[in-house]
Protein backbone atom coordinates (compact mmCIF):
# COMPACT_ATOMS: atom_id res chain seq x y z
CA UNK A 1 0.00 0.00 0.00
CA UNK A 2 1.15 3.32 -0.86
CA UNK A 3 1.11 6.37 1.53
CA UNK A 4 -2.41 7.17 3.06
CA UNK A 5 -4.44 9.49 1.32
CA UNK A 6 -5.48 11.75 4.41
CA UNK A 7 -8.12 14.70 4.24
CA UNK A 8 -9.49 16.98 6.91
CA UNK A 9 -12.47 18.97 6.28
CA UNK A 10 -13.95 22.00 8.42
CA UNK A 11 -17.85 22.09 8.33
CA UNK A 12 -20.23 23.62 10.74
CA UNK A 13 -17.62 23.81 13.87
CA UNK A 14 -15.18 26.21 15.87
CA UNK A 15 -12.41 24.56 14.52
CA UNK A 16 -11.21 23.39 17.84
CA UNK A 17 -11.10 19.95 16.79
CA UNK A 18 -8.27 21.20 14.26
CA UNK A 19 -6.74 23.14 16.43
CA UNK A 20 -6.43 19.72 19.04
CA UNK A 21 -5.25 17.90 15.51
CA UNK A 22 -2.43 20.31 15.38
CA UNK A 23 -1.96 19.65 19.27
CA UNK A 24 -0.37 16.21 18.06
CA UNK A 25 2.80 17.96 18.34
CA UNK A 26 5.87 15.39 17.17
CA UNK A 27 3.66 12.90 16.25
CA UNK A 28 2.23 15.08 13.48
CA UNK A 29 5.88 14.63 12.11
CA UNK A 30 5.35 11.02 12.43
CA UNK A 31 2.09 10.95 10.49
CA UNK A 32 3.96 13.05 8.09
CA UNK A 33 5.97 10.14 6.63
CA UNK A 34 3.30 8.09 6.56
CA UNK A 35 0.25 10.14 4.70
CA UNK A 36 -0.45 12.54 1.72
CA UNK A 37 -2.14 15.49 3.71
CA UNK A 38 -4.67 15.59 0.07
CA UNK A 39 -7.15 18.13 1.12
CA UNK A 40 -7.36 20.36 4.67
CA UNK A 41 -8.28 23.76 5.84
CA UNK A 42 -4.38 23.91 6.40
CA UNK A 43 -3.61 23.18 2.90
CA UNK A 44 -3.91 25.06 -0.38
CA UNK A 45 -6.19 22.75 -2.43
CA UNK A 46 -9.44 24.25 -3.56
CA UNK A 47 -11.52 21.40 -5.08
CA UNK A 48 -11.92 17.95 -2.86
CA UNK A 49 -9.64 15.09 -4.44
CA UNK A 50 -10.78 11.89 -5.93
CA UNK A 51 -9.38 8.45 -4.17
CA UNK A 52 -9.39 9.52 -0.32
CA UNK A 53 -8.80 7.01 1.96
CA UNK A 54 -9.90 8.69 5.02
CA UNK A 55 -11.32 12.13 5.74
CA UNK A 56 -11.62 13.28 9.30
CA UNK A 57 -15.01 15.86 9.28
CA UNK A 58 -14.76 18.64 11.62
CA UNK A 59 -18.46 20.04 12.29
CA UNK A 60 -22.16 19.92 12.04
CA UNK A 61 -24.10 20.50 8.74
CA UNK A 62 -25.64 23.49 8.98
CA UNK A 63 -26.09 24.91 5.38
CA UNK A 64 -26.06 23.96 1.25
CA UNK A 65 -22.52 24.50 0.90
CA UNK A 66 -21.61 21.76 3.88
CA UNK A 67 -24.27 19.15 2.71
CA UNK A 68 -22.85 19.38 -1.20
CA UNK A 69 -19.27 19.20 -0.03
CA UNK A 70 -20.75 16.26 2.17
CA UNK A 71 -22.07 14.53 -1.11
CA UNK A 72 -19.24 15.07 -2.87
CA UNK A 73 -16.80 13.50 0.12
CA UNK A 74 -18.80 10.32 1.04
CA UNK A 75 -18.80 9.34 -3.26
CA UNK A 76 -15.05 10.09 -3.36
CA UNK A 77 -13.47 8.35 -0.12
CA UNK A 78 -13.36 5.44 1.48
CA UNK A 79 -13.56 6.14 5.30
CA UNK A 80 -15.45 8.77 6.99
CA UNK A 81 -14.56 9.75 11.01
CA UNK A 82 -16.58 11.84 12.67
CA UNK A 83 -14.53 13.98 14.29
CA UNK A 84 -15.46 15.94 17.56
CA UNK A 85 -19.09 16.23 18.91
CA UNK A 86 -20.61 19.20 16.13
CA UNK A 87 -20.08 16.00 13.59
CA UNK A 88 -21.18 13.39 15.48
CA UNK A 89 -23.77 14.78 17.27
CA UNK A 90 -24.75 18.09 16.12
CA UNK A 91 -23.63 19.54 19.54
CA UNK A 92 -23.61 23.50 19.68
CA UNK A 93 -24.52 24.48 16.06
CA UNK A 94 -27.55 22.33 16.78
CA UNK A 95 -28.91 24.12 19.47
CA UNK A 96 -30.69 26.47 16.99
CA UNK A 97 -33.25 23.60 15.65
CA UNK A 98 -34.99 24.19 19.06
CA UNK A 99 -36.00 27.25 17.76
CA UNK A 100 -38.47 25.09 15.77
CA UNK A 101 -38.55 25.11 11.99
CA UNK A 102 -38.35 29.10 11.57
CA UNK A 103 -34.88 28.98 13.26
CA UNK A 104 -32.97 29.86 10.47
CA UNK A 105 -35.00 33.25 10.36
CA UNK A 106 -34.76 33.59 13.56
CA UNK A 107 -31.13 33.26 14.38
CA UNK A 108 -30.15 35.34 11.31
CA UNK A 109 -32.29 38.09 12.03
CA UNK A 110 -30.84 38.26 16.18
CA UNK A 111 -27.33 38.10 14.86
CA UNK A 112 -27.93 40.29 11.42
CA UNK A 113 -30.63 43.01 12.60
CA UNK A 114 -31.53 43.15 16.22
CA UNK A 115 -28.11 42.73 17.64
CA UNK A 116 -26.29 44.64 14.90
CA UNK A 117 -24.44 47.72 16.25
CA UNK A 118 -24.37 48.92 12.25
CA UNK A 119 -24.97 47.60 8.72
CA UNK A 120 -28.32 45.59 9.69
CA UNK A 121 -28.69 43.62 6.48
CA UNK A 122 -28.76 40.34 6.12
CA UNK A 123 -26.16 38.79 4.42
CA UNK A 124 -27.45 37.32 0.85
CA UNK A 125 -25.77 36.74 -2.38
CA UNK A 126 -26.61 33.94 -4.25
CA UNK A 127 -23.94 31.60 -4.90
CA UNK A 128 -21.40 33.41 -2.65
CA UNK A 129 -23.45 33.40 0.70
CA UNK A 130 -24.76 29.33 1.16
CA UNK A 131 -28.39 29.33 2.48
CA UNK A 132 -28.71 27.56 6.06
CA UNK A 133 -30.34 24.29 6.46
CA UNK A 134 -33.69 24.49 8.22
CA UNK A 135 -32.07 21.56 10.93
CA UNK A 136 -28.76 21.33 11.75
CA UNK A 137 -27.51 17.70 11.70
CA UNK A 138 -24.55 15.13 12.11
CA UNK A 139 -22.94 13.64 9.49
CA UNK A 140 -24.27 10.42 10.17
CA UNK A 141 -27.69 11.86 9.38
CA UNK A 142 -27.25 12.50 6.10
CA UNK A 143 -24.49 9.91 4.72
CA UNK A 144 -23.11 6.48 6.02
CA UNK A 145 -19.97 7.52 8.51
CA UNK A 146 -17.25 4.43 9.54
CA UNK A 147 -16.32 5.40 12.52
CA UNK A 148 -16.88 8.34 15.57
CA UNK A 149 -13.96 10.34 17.18
CA UNK A 150 -16.32 12.07 19.74
CA UNK A 151 -15.22 14.59 22.00
CA UNK A 152 -15.33 19.17 22.25
CA UNK A 153 -12.64 19.02 21.51
CA UNK A 154 -11.19 15.21 21.03
CA UNK A 155 -8.00 15.65 22.75
CA UNK A 156 -4.76 14.78 21.16
CA UNK A 157 -4.30 11.45 22.54
CA UNK A 158 -7.57 10.51 21.65
CA UNK A 159 -6.82 11.59 17.39
CA UNK A 160 -3.33 9.78 18.30
CA UNK A 161 -5.31 6.59 19.49
CA UNK A 162 -7.37 6.60 16.26
CA UNK A 163 -4.97 7.80 13.77
CA UNK A 164 -2.26 5.21 14.84
CA UNK A 165 -4.95 2.44 14.09
CA UNK A 166 -6.02 3.59 11.12
CA UNK A 167 -2.39 3.71 9.86
CA UNK A 168 -1.66 0.28 11.06
CA UNK A 169 -4.60 -0.86 9.29
CA UNK A 170 -7.32 -1.58 12.03
CA UNK A 171 -10.73 -0.04 12.52
CA UNK A 172 -10.25 2.15 15.32
CA UNK A 173 -11.72 1.38 18.48
CA UNK A 174 -12.34 3.79 21.19
CA UNK A 175 -13.68 3.08 24.72
CA UNK A 176 -14.44 3.87 27.92
CA UNK A 177 -12.84 7.55 29.32
CA UNK A 178 -12.02 7.37 25.39
CA UNK A 179 -15.27 8.59 24.30
CA UNK A 180 -16.29 11.14 26.59
CA UNK A 181 -18.50 13.50 24.77
CA UNK A 182 -17.88 17.37 25.87
CA UNK B 1 -34.36 -12.59 58.65
CA UNK B 2 -35.02 -14.88 56.05
CA UNK B 3 -32.04 -15.12 53.20
CA UNK B 4 -32.42 -15.46 50.15
CA UNK B 5 -30.58 -17.66 47.33
CA UNK B 6 -30.32 -16.97 43.78
CA UNK B 7 -27.83 -17.27 40.67
CA UNK B 8 -26.72 -13.71 38.91
CA UNK B 9 -24.57 -14.00 35.83
CA UNK B 10 -24.00 -18.07 37.12
CA UNK B 11 -22.89 -17.05 40.51
CA UNK B 12 -24.66 -17.96 43.40
CA UNK B 13 -25.53 -15.30 45.73
CA UNK B 14 -27.74 -14.92 48.33
CA UNK B 15 -29.56 -11.71 49.90
CA UNK B 16 -32.11 -10.83 52.61
CA UNK B 17 -36.06 -11.26 51.72
CA UNK B 18 -37.52 -7.96 50.22
CA UNK B 19 -33.76 -7.17 48.41
CA UNK B 20 -34.45 -6.30 44.67
CA UNK B 21 -32.27 -7.87 42.51
CA UNK B 22 -30.50 -4.26 42.07
CA UNK B 23 -29.56 -4.12 45.84
CA UNK B 24 -28.49 -7.80 46.04
CA UNK B 25 -25.93 -7.63 42.77
CA UNK B 26 -24.83 -4.51 44.28
CA UNK B 27 -23.89 -6.14 47.57
CA UNK B 28 -22.40 -8.74 45.52
CA UNK B 29 -20.27 -6.47 43.69
CA UNK B 30 -21.80 -7.25 40.52
CA UNK B 31 -22.75 -3.44 38.73
CA UNK B 32 -26.25 -3.16 36.62
CA UNK B 33 -26.07 0.49 35.21
CA UNK B 34 -28.81 2.68 36.00
CA UNK B 35 -29.51 6.22 36.35
CA UNK B 36 -33.10 6.40 38.76
CA UNK B 37 -32.04 4.74 41.38
CA UNK B 38 -30.66 6.78 44.35
CA UNK B 39 -29.33 4.97 47.70
CA UNK B 40 -32.20 6.88 50.74
CA UNK B 41 -34.76 6.94 48.07
CA UNK B 42 -37.32 4.33 47.09
CA UNK B 43 -37.37 2.71 43.10
CA UNK B 44 -39.86 3.40 40.78
CA UNK B 45 -38.06 2.00 37.41
CA UNK B 46 -38.05 4.86 35.47
CA UNK B 47 -34.96 5.17 33.50
CA UNK B 48 -35.04 1.36 32.39
CA UNK B 49 -31.46 0.78 32.08
CA UNK B 50 -31.34 -1.62 34.46
CA UNK B 51 -33.35 -4.00 32.85
CA UNK B 52 -32.18 -7.93 33.84
CA UNK B 53 -33.08 -10.89 32.05
CA UNK B 54 -34.87 -13.82 34.65
CA UNK B 55 -35.35 -17.27 33.88
CA UNK B 56 -38.85 -18.01 33.87
CA UNK B 57 -40.08 -15.07 31.70
CA UNK B 58 -39.82 -13.61 28.40
CA UNK B 59 -40.58 -10.12 29.71
CA UNK B 60 -37.28 -7.81 30.72
CA UNK B 61 -37.31 -6.79 34.04
CA UNK B 62 -36.33 -3.54 36.06
CA UNK B 63 -33.74 -4.85 38.74
CA UNK B 64 -34.39 -2.09 40.76
CA UNK B 65 -38.00 -2.74 41.15
CA UNK B 66 -38.19 -6.39 41.32
CA UNK B 67 -37.52 -8.38 44.57
CA UNK B 68 -35.52 -11.49 45.08
CA UNK B 69 -36.55 -14.90 45.65
CA UNK B 70 -35.34 -18.54 46.13
CA UNK B 71 -33.89 -20.43 43.16
CA UNK B 72 -33.72 -16.75 40.94
CA UNK B 73 -31.65 -16.87 38.10
CA UNK B 74 -30.63 -13.77 36.61
CA UNK B 75 -29.29 -12.64 33.56
CA UNK B 76 -27.73 -9.04 33.55
CA UNK B 77 -25.19 -8.24 30.82
CA UNK B 78 -26.75 -9.99 27.93
CA UNK B 79 -26.02 -9.42 24.62
CA UNK B 80 -29.87 -8.74 24.44
CA UNK B 81 -29.64 -6.15 26.85
CA UNK B 82 -26.59 -4.61 25.85
CA UNK B 83 -28.62 -4.03 22.63
CA UNK B 84 -31.67 -2.63 24.79
CA UNK B 85 -29.35 -1.03 27.01
CA UNK B 86 -27.47 1.20 24.46
CA UNK B 87 -30.89 1.73 22.80
CA UNK B 88 -32.56 3.18 25.77
CA UNK B 89 -29.41 5.81 26.07
CA UNK B 90 -29.69 6.29 23.08
CA UNK B 91 -33.12 7.73 23.22
CA UNK B 92 -32.70 9.67 26.61
CA UNK B 93 -30.16 11.74 24.39
CA UNK B 94 -32.34 11.94 21.66
CA UNK B 95 -35.32 13.32 23.44
CA UNK B 96 -33.74 16.43 25.08
CA UNK B 97 -31.06 18.65 24.47
CA UNK B 98 -28.36 17.53 26.31
CA UNK B 99 -25.45 19.24 25.14
CA UNK B 100 -22.50 17.81 27.10
CA UNK B 101 -20.01 20.56 26.11
CA UNK B 102 -21.45 23.64 27.43
CA UNK B 103 -23.05 21.83 29.88
CA UNK B 104 -22.70 22.90 33.81
CA UNK B 105 -22.41 18.85 34.50
CA UNK B 106 -19.81 17.89 32.25
CA UNK B 107 -17.54 15.45 33.51
CA UNK B 108 -19.38 14.90 36.56
CA UNK B 109 -22.68 13.46 34.66
CA UNK B 110 -24.34 9.96 35.44
CA UNK B 111 -25.70 10.05 31.86
CA UNK B 112 -22.41 11.03 30.44
CA UNK B 113 -20.54 8.78 32.42
CA UNK B 114 -23.06 5.63 31.47
CA UNK B 115 -22.52 6.89 27.96
CA UNK B 116 -18.85 6.19 27.96
CA UNK B 117 -19.22 2.86 29.71
CA UNK B 118 -21.33 1.22 27.45
CA UNK B 119 -19.85 2.30 24.21
CA UNK B 120 -21.88 5.16 23.04
CA UNK B 121 -19.52 6.36 20.19
CA UNK B 122 -22.95 8.35 18.77
CA UNK B 123 -26.93 8.43 19.15
CA UNK B 124 -28.29 6.69 15.88
CA UNK B 125 -32.02 8.68 15.93
CA UNK B 126 -33.06 11.72 14.79
CA UNK B 127 -32.34 14.12 17.44
CA UNK B 128 -36.00 16.00 18.32
CA UNK B 129 -34.11 18.97 19.59
CA UNK B 130 -37.43 20.30 21.22
CA UNK B 131 -37.94 23.88 22.62
CA UNK B 132 -37.68 23.63 26.75
CA UNK B 133 -36.87 26.64 29.05
CA UNK B 134 -34.73 27.43 32.10
CA UNK B 135 -36.46 28.33 35.71
CA UNK B 136 -33.85 30.43 36.94
CA UNK B 137 -36.34 32.26 39.68
CA UNK B 138 -34.95 30.90 42.76
CA UNK B 139 -32.20 32.90 43.81
CA UNK B 140 -29.49 30.65 43.93
CA UNK B 141 -30.96 27.27 42.64
CA UNK B 142 -31.75 26.75 38.60
CA UNK B 143 -33.54 23.55 36.74
CA UNK B 144 -32.41 23.31 33.16
CA UNK B 145 -35.32 20.70 31.34
CA UNK B 146 -32.80 20.32 28.32
CA UNK B 147 -30.78 17.99 30.23
CA UNK B 148 -33.57 16.40 32.18
CA UNK B 149 -34.47 12.40 31.79
CA UNK B 150 -37.22 12.33 33.90
CA UNK B 151 -35.41 10.14 36.72
CA UNK B 152 -37.72 11.89 39.21
CA UNK B 153 -34.62 11.33 41.57
CA UNK B 154 -35.69 15.10 42.91
CA UNK B 155 -39.53 14.43 42.77
CA UNK B 156 -38.54 11.57 45.65
CA UNK B 157 -36.02 13.52 47.36
CA UNK B 158 -37.69 16.57 47.80
CA UNK B 159 -41.24 14.41 48.82
CA UNK B 160 -38.98 11.83 51.28
CA UNK B 161 -36.06 13.05 52.54
CA UNK B 162 -37.08 16.96 52.95
CA UNK B 163 -40.66 16.25 53.30
CA UNK B 164 -41.23 19.51 51.27
CA UNK B 165 -43.25 17.80 48.28
CA UNK B 166 -42.01 20.74 45.93
CA UNK B 167 -41.09 18.88 43.07
CA UNK B 168 -43.72 16.83 40.75
CA UNK B 169 -43.95 15.26 37.47
CA UNK B 170 -46.68 17.14 35.14
CA UNK B 171 -47.95 16.25 31.58
CA UNK B 172 -47.45 12.82 29.75
CA UNK B 173 -44.99 11.02 27.56
CA UNK B 174 -42.00 13.08 25.85
CA UNK B 175 -44.39 16.23 27.43
CA UNK B 176 -43.54 15.24 30.69
CA UNK B 177 -41.53 18.02 32.63
CA UNK B 178 -40.80 18.58 36.45
CA UNK B 179 -42.68 21.12 37.97
CA UNK B 180 -42.60 22.70 41.10
CA UNK B 181 -46.30 23.10 43.44
CA UNK B 182 -48.94 23.49 40.98
CA UNK B 183 -46.26 24.39 38.02
CA UNK B 184 -45.26 27.72 39.37
CA UNK B 185 -41.84 29.66 39.08
CA UNK B 186 -39.68 27.54 41.42
CA UNK B 187 -38.50 31.02 43.20
CA UNK B 188 -42.30 31.60 43.83
CA UNK B 189 -42.89 27.96 45.43
CA UNK B 190 -44.03 28.49 48.91
CA UNK B 191 -42.96 24.67 49.56
CA UNK B 192 -39.89 25.11 48.74
CA UNK B 193 -37.12 24.81 52.01
CA UNK B 194 -34.31 25.68 49.43
CA UNK B 195 -32.26 22.57 51.24
CA UNK B 196 -30.73 21.80 47.25
CA UNK B 197 -31.38 18.08 48.27
CA UNK B 198 -33.14 17.94 44.76
CA UNK B 199 -29.56 19.92 43.27
CA UNK B 200 -27.36 16.68 44.95
CA UNK B 201 -29.70 14.34 43.63
CA UNK B 202 -29.70 15.21 40.06
CA UNK B 203 -28.01 12.74 37.95
CA UNK B 204 -27.40 15.37 34.63
CA UNK B 205 -26.83 18.78 34.76
CA UNK B 206 -30.98 19.73 34.98
CA UNK B 207 -30.30 20.96 38.54
CA UNK B 208 -27.59 22.92 39.41
CA UNK B 209 -26.25 25.79 41.36
CA UNK B 210 -26.20 29.17 40.06
CA UNK B 211 -23.40 30.88 38.97
CA UNK B 212 -21.87 27.16 38.40
CA UNK B 213 -20.41 27.32 34.93
CA UNK B 214 -19.19 24.48 32.09
CA UNK B 215 -18.40 21.10 34.31
CA UNK B 216 -18.49 22.89 37.40
CA UNK B 217 -21.53 21.25 38.88
CA UNK B 218 -19.75 18.59 41.25
CA UNK B 219 -22.04 17.44 43.85
CA UNK B 220 -21.47 14.74 46.86
CA UNK B 221 -24.61 12.02 46.50
CA UNK B 222 -23.75 10.24 49.16
CA UNK B 223 -24.92 12.80 51.42
CA UNK B 224 -28.39 12.12 50.79
CA UNK B 225 -27.68 8.06 52.10
CA UNK B 226 -26.00 9.30 55.10
CA UNK B 227 -29.19 11.68 56.16
CA UNK B 228 -31.24 8.50 55.43
CA UNK B 229 -29.48 6.36 57.60
CA UNK B 230 -28.96 8.99 60.27
CA UNK B 231 -33.02 9.39 60.51
CA UNK B 232 -33.80 5.83 59.79
CA UNK B 233 -30.94 3.70 61.62
CA UNK B 234 -29.78 6.22 64.12
CA UNK B 235 -26.36 5.69 62.42
CA UNK B 236 -24.38 8.67 62.03
CA UNK B 237 -21.41 7.05 59.69
CA UNK B 238 -19.43 9.69 57.54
Amino acid sequence: MGRLKLATVWFGGCAGCHMSFLDLDEFLIEVAGQIDLVYSPIVDCKEYPEGVDVALLEGAICNEDNLELLHKIRARTKVLVSFGDCAVTGNVPAIRNQLGPDNTTNVLQCAYIDNAQENRRLPTHDGIVPALLARVVPVHEVVPVEHYLPGCPPPADRIKAVLTQILAGKPPHLEGAQLKFG
Amino acid sequence: MAAKTLTVDGRQISAENHTTILQAATDAGIKIPTLCHLDGVYDVGACRLCLVEVKGTTKLLSACTTRVYEGMEVTTNSERLQKYRRMTLELLFAERNHTCAVCVANGHCELQALACELGMDHVRYDYCSPKWGVDATHPFLGMDHNRCILCTRCVRTCWHIEGAGTKNVAGRGTKSYIINDLNEPWGESETCTSCAKCVLSCPTGALFHKGATVGEMERDRSKLAFIVNAREKKQWVV
